[in-house]
């Protein structure tokens, strides 16, 4: 079993070219956007000398291949530079941060599988009857509305309404963060699960047909034990891929969220970032955000493998 | 067997059904262990039609009985042993007629108690070993899994009787095969992995569908002499579906030769090779190569078996066969007695009494 694992460390090996494809990608996409940082710091009433005194301070000034160089050279020192805003080294900011987003989204995709596993099988059973057709329509419902809509609605209906939930923030002590964060991530896994339920639903018929299956009924497994035992490991193979890509729109999602539910994660970092051309705090949110996104790919091949004994993606690798 | 009932195919109906399958009842002399009666399968269409695939078919099987259903593809032998194992592919379902195992009849059974038969009682072997295992569940977790349900064993239990079971089907190094997964191993290991699963709860009859039809002949022999010493160590019946006539000679002694969703003769198996007494069995032997006569010219039925939505009337074969007569397209000739012990459904039967081997 361990054995198959074997193509981890290549595999980490490979995403060193992918991060530093991504450093010049987020780096000189930044530096696109419209706005002076000078400016926005000092205010449209400041003269043109202070904003050029400023620019030189930052090295704005310099041609913008010499900026990268500069930004490549401190991110081999392990630095990603103080924030433009908050006169603080940028990593701090990040990392105090990063916790808060990963638990929104480990909160988000458990709440999407305890949503889409029982609905996906509830339709599964029974395909074309009034169960599938609900379900159906669920998962329309969920992928036709926007993410920021279904979590202002959440707001107004279970924060405003009925007062269950808080409708912002994150919460003061560990045992509040999840009651927090219960509203965005709810709105996360409505998001995702319509994608994850369609999936499971189709592979779960296909299962629910097969010789294997026949067999285990032959044995006398029925109900529960059937499913747990035969129909949901395999159904989950082609769907853990599924989830890892969209695991990936998720973190796009999670950022404007954040906003909407005045969380204090890398979305919110990100956004004001951006608002005050905070260039050193939006490359390292990016960074940071597709090293997420490469992490959540070796993550999805690890459980894959762990899950189909048949894959072998080690010796693939090799050939 | 007892002498009394080894008639394969029985047109008057048999024992008092509602009793339960007790071990005693089984055990009685005369009373068939598996009858199917006048047995229809088919799909129930929206708007009330039917479309029957499988018409009116009987047989029983005694305790010890080895059985053999041959046809071709689509003549309904797979649904008729499905029926009885309770695993008809949607929508496909019974539509009339009963199966009774032990007097009692499966298709009336609460879900459950049949779901209770399934492994200690009955238990089915599939075409192929691959689809027809769990991919990602060890083979001894497999094997184990009727003995933790029906027998009550800890899982460590278990996996012993696994390994035992692996073992008394000839899989060498048990132990560590058991941790194997199915895609780890041949095609023979793993039919006898399918084997050892289904004998793994001491069954009483052993349904089989085509289990050897994806093996190599090698390997086919060895899994047919398999199943023979299984059934005849511990007096299990055998119902083996299959379209391969060299396979029913090897391991059954009754026959019944499926067309078109009806059973077209029956009898000793030895009988019907010897001389077939329909037109559809007959055209099968001339046209299987036989070792023994390798000069023989072997002669094809032509045509195609009948669409099952579109049967013509009268006899289904009738279009085919070279012994046809006029009233042979009016009406269905019924499966009757031709000889002791041999049934044929063709009118013309009393012209088949040419000698073969």
């Amino acid at each position: 079993m361990l054995d198959r694992l074997r193509f981890v460390p290549a595999r980490l090996l490979q995403s060193v070219p992918v991060v530093f494809g991504v450093t010049v990608v987020v780096f000189f996409m930044v530096h696109l956007l419209p706005g002076n940082p000078a400016l926005t710091i000092l205010g449209q009433t400041a003269t043109p000398d202070r904003v050029a005194a400023l620019n030189t301070q930052l090295g704005l000034d310099k041609p913008l291949v010499d900026q990268y160089f500069i930004f490549l050279g401190r991110l081999f020192r392990g630095s990603l530079g103080d924030s433009l805003t908050y006169q603080r080294p940028v990593l701090e900011l990040v990392l105090q941060a990063i916790p808060i987003t990963l638990s929104l989204l480990v909160f988000a995709l458990v709440l999407s599988l305890v949503i889409s596993v029982p609905l996906a099988a509830l339709a599964a059973t029974a395909p074309g009857r009034g169960r599938d057709l609900a379900v159906r329509v669920f998962t329309l419902l969920g992928q036709g509305m926007p993410q920021f809509w279904v979590g202002i609605m959440l707001i107004l209906l279970l924060g405003v309404k009925l007062r269950l939930f808080p409708v912002g923030g994150y919460g003061m002590t560990f045992g509040e963060h999840p009651y927090y964060l219960f509203l965005p991530a709810l709105t996360l896994a409505i998001a995702m699960s319509p994608t994850t339920i369609r999936s499971l639903r189709a592979s779960t018929i296909n299962v629910l047909g097969s010789d294997y299956v026949g067999t285990a009924r032959s044995k006398g497994a029925a109900g529960v034990s059937l499913f747990r035992g035969h129909v949901l490991r395999n159904a989950a193979i082609p769907t853990v891929s599924i989830i890892g890509v969209n695991l990936g729109y998720l973190v796009g999602g999670s950022l404007v969220i954040e906003k909407v539910f005045a969380i204090p994660g890398l979305g919110s970092l990100m956004i004001n970032a951006i608002f005050t051309r905070d260039f050193p705090t939006i490359q390292a949110v990016a960074l940071f955000v597709a090293l997420f996104v490469i992490v959540v790919g070796i993550l999805t091949d690890v459980v894959y493998t762990l899950i189909d004994p048949r894959v072998d993606l080690s010796s693939k690798e090799r050939a | 067997m007892s002498q009394g009932s080894s008639d394969v195919i029985s047109s008057t109906g048999i024992a008092p059904a509602d009793e339960p399958a007790s071990t005693a009842e089984l055990s009685r002399g005369g009373v068939p262990l598996l009858s199917v009666q006048d047995l229809s399968i088919g799909v129930r269409l929206p708007g009330g039609r039917t479309v029957s695939i499988v018409e009116g078919v009987s047989f029983d099987v005694d305790p010890g009985q080895r059985m053999g259903i041959v046809g071709e593809s689509g003549s309904g032998k797979s649904l008729t042993l499905r029926a009885v194992a309770g695993l008809l592919p949607k929508p496909v379902e019974v539509l009339s007629g009963r199966v009774e195992y032990g007097g009692t009849d499966l298709l009336t059974m609460p879900a459950k108690r049949r779901r209770a038969l399934m492994g200690p009682e009955i238990a089915m072997i599939f075409q192929e070993p691959m689809s027809a295992l769990n991919p990602v569940m060890r083979v001894g977790d497999q094997i184990a899994e009727g003995p933790r349900r029906h027998l009550g064993l800890s899982a460590k239990e278990a996996g012993e009787l696994a390994v035992s079971m692996m073992a008394r089907t000839g899989i060498p190094d048990p132990v560590r095969r058991a941790r194997a997964y199915p895609h780890e191993l041949s095609g023979g290991l793993r039919q006898r992995i399918m084997i050892a699963m289904a004998v793994s709860c001491g069954p009483r009859l052993l349904l089989c569908d085509e289990p050897t039809t994806a093996l190599d002949v090698t390997v086919q022999l060895q899994v047919l002499r398999l199943l023979e010493r299984l059934c005849a160590d511990t007096g299990t019946s055998l119902v083996f579906v299959t379209h391969d006539l060299a396979v029913v000679n090897q391991t059954c002694s009754e026959l019944a030769v499926m067309y078109a969703g009806n059973i077209v003769e029956s009898g000793r198996v030895k009988e019907v090779f010897r001389q077939p007494r329909h037109p559809y069995t007959r055209g099968l032997l001339e046209s299987a190569p036989d070792f023994d006569r390798p000069d023989r010219e072997l002669v094809p039925i032509p045509g195609f078996p009948p669409n099952v939505a579109d049967r013509p009337s009268g006899c289904p074969f009738a279009p085919r066969c070279g012994y046809v007569r006029d009233h042979c397209r009016q009406s269905m000739p019924p499966l009757a007695e031709v000889a002791p012990g041999r049934q044929a459904a063709c009118f013309e039967s009393s012209r088949l009494t040419e000698v073969l081997a």
